[in-house]
């Protein structure tokens, strides 16, 4: 009977492994991405990210349609300007980058609106919006799973410099040129898991895939390494385990996952070993050394 | 000796306003040397200046055949985000930056050479603890011991003592006279004059302009520390440029 739940609709529909191939590729980019990004600091500048991706993705449905190819180039370029301009701003004129990213998004998001309603078309942005992984086609499972690899080969690059300039960017500016690159790609990074997560969960709940595991592996884990396996695996289960749900209740896939996630983190809250509310309220006799 | 390190009529500040003002002068190869002044007299200023944080607003800092980037410097203010969670180990490996890059691995020989500057700064023990966990002279003992893994022929070090017990103090204090033994070039800004009269050789006191530089007993002299507190800390925001025939003439 658990079986049943658990694994027929996967044996027996192609479109829900299909999903759970997109969930799965889409939590090992998203993971470690969102790591670094609660580590950094930065959890809401992947939600504005995402923000500034949507325009670009409109103008791409604008100028040709339903096609998922200029969907994401439009998505792109969109996120890769605002990021690159915000990252290269905030680093020119000290400006914080929150602050400055906060500005460019906003812009581009007051351009796409402004350029979709002077073409005056009623576009149904509702797929853009909450996105679709029950409708995962060849082509689209393909852009999630390269974004996934890119992610993680670049990421093993840049690791090294990306941790140093997280913990101590004084440090690693007296000894090496590679902090602002590794961050500029790092953003870069960001924007092709937004892109490929907002195919699958739309461009609202994109983020939702790598801030709230994240979230939940830093209440498991003191060092990165456990952190980002935790991570990932906290997002495979939450993608699995909202498939499912949305499977049998009907509740619409992206926001099934999402609240899976985020039941995960309550319980982690409640229970994390690290700094959890109910180990903290039973924290046991205080030790002799 | 060969000059490490040469300042020529170097200009350092914020905004335009200078905060190191024409100093010129050369540290030799392997000097151990105490800077040291008033707060507000540039010493930090200069430091950034040496490991290539703040460009000179006018003059130049030679280095002899050194890149900036081989300098180890221990900040004042250390710009550590201490609840990352990375451990001790970890934290002090990155001093091997230099040798490895962005991709060398760390054999055997560097982690015998890890476990060695642990224990040299007296952290055996806490390899694995997150930086997190440590206290304020841990830290600095944990920057001390990055620095040493740094093997770096110029050490800068920025009030490296502030806010320690007396037996850190003497502990970080032998490591830096084994730097100078090893033939290190060694500058440290300080402001304990008893230590800087037992084991700094050399002295800069600066009070934004240099006021004397040479052996340490001629350079701390009552009327050469008197003249230095009479410096004036703020910037004078109406000040004019600072021309170079209206400089007053100073030694060189």
């Amino acid at each position: 009977m658990i079986g049943q739940v658990l694994f027929a609709p996967f044996s027996e529909f192609e479109f829900m492994r299909r999903a759970l191939a997109a969930v799965i590729a889409l939590s090992l980019g998203g993971g470690p991405i969102g790591v670094f990004l609660m580590l950094r600091r930065m959890s809401l500048v992947g939600d504005a990210m995402a923000h500034a991706i949507l325009p670009g993705a409109a103008i791409g449905f604008l100028l040709s349609g339903l096609n998922l190819f200029a969907m994401t180039t439009g998505g792109l370029v969109a996120g890769f300007a605002v990021a690159l301009l915000a990252g290269l701003v905030s680093r020119s004129t000290g400006v914080k980058e929150d602050a400055s990213l906060a500005t460019f998004y906003l812009a581009s998001l007051a351009l796409g609106v402004t350029i979709v309603s002077v073409k005056g078309t009623n576009v149904d942005l509702l797929h853009v919006l909450f996105g679709n992984i029950l409708a995962m086609d060849n082509p689209t499972l393909l852009l999630v799973a390269v974004n996934a690899t890119i992610t993680l080969l670049v990421l093993a690059v840049i690791y090294r410099p990306l941790v140093i300039e997280s913990v101590d960017p004084l440090f690693l500016r007296t000894v090496s040129r590679a902090g602002a690159p590794a961050h500029l790609v790092f953003l870069a990074l960001i924007v092709i898991n937004l892109v490929s997560g907002f195919q699958a969960l739309g461009t609202l709940l994109a983020v939702g895939l790598m801030i709230l595991p994240a979230g939940i592996a830093r209440f498991w884990s003191r060092d990165i390494t456990p952190m980002i396996c935790i991570a990932v695996a906290s997002a495979i289960i939450s993608g699995y385990i909202g498939l499912v749900l949305s499977f049998q209740t009907r509740i619409p896939s992206g926001p099934a996952i999402i609240l899976v996630a985020a039941g995960l983190y309550l319980g982690s809250v409640l229970f994390g070993r690290v700094g959890g509310v109910v180990p903290q309220l039973f924290p046991g006799r205080h030790l002799e050394a | 000796m060969a000059a490490q390190l040469t300042f020529q009529d170097l200009t350092l500040g914020y905004d335009r306003h200078p905060a190191v003002h024409h100093l010129t002068g050369a540290v030799e190869a392997g000097a151990l040397l105490a800077v040291v002044g008033p707060n507000g007299a540039g010493k930090s200023t200069l430091f950034r200046g040496i490991v290539g944080l703040l460009k000179p607003l006018s003059g130049s800092i030679v280095m002899d055949g050194l890149d900036a980037r081989a300098i180890a410097y221990l900040p004042q203010i250390a710009d550590i985000d201490r609840s990352f969670p990375i451990s001790v180990i970890d934290f002090v490996s990155t001093g091997l930056w230099r040798a490895t890059g962005i991709f060398g691995g760390i054999g055997k020989s560097s982690r015998e050479r890890i476990a060695q500057a642990i224990a040299t700064v007296g952290l055996t023990g806490f390899e694995s603890r997150g930086i997190g966990t440590l206290s304020g002279g841990q830290m600095q003992r944990l920057l001390f011991a990055r620095v040493l893994l740094q093997d770096a022929s110029v050490i800068v070090l920025d009030e490296p003592f502030n806010a320690m017990d007396a037996k850190t103090a003497a502990d970080l204090l032998r490591l830096v006279a084994h730097w100078h033994a090893e033939g290190r070039t060694v500058l440290a800004a300080l402001h304990d004059m008893e230590m800087v009269r037992a084991h700094f050789p050399q002295t800069l006191l600066l009070a934004r302009e240099p006021v004397a530089w040479g052996t340490t007993s001629e350079v701390l002299t009552a009327a050469n520390l008197l003249a230095a507190r009479r410096m004036c800390e703020a910037f004078d925001d109406a000040a004019g440029t600072c021309v170079p025939a209206h400089r007053p003439s100073r030694a060189a």
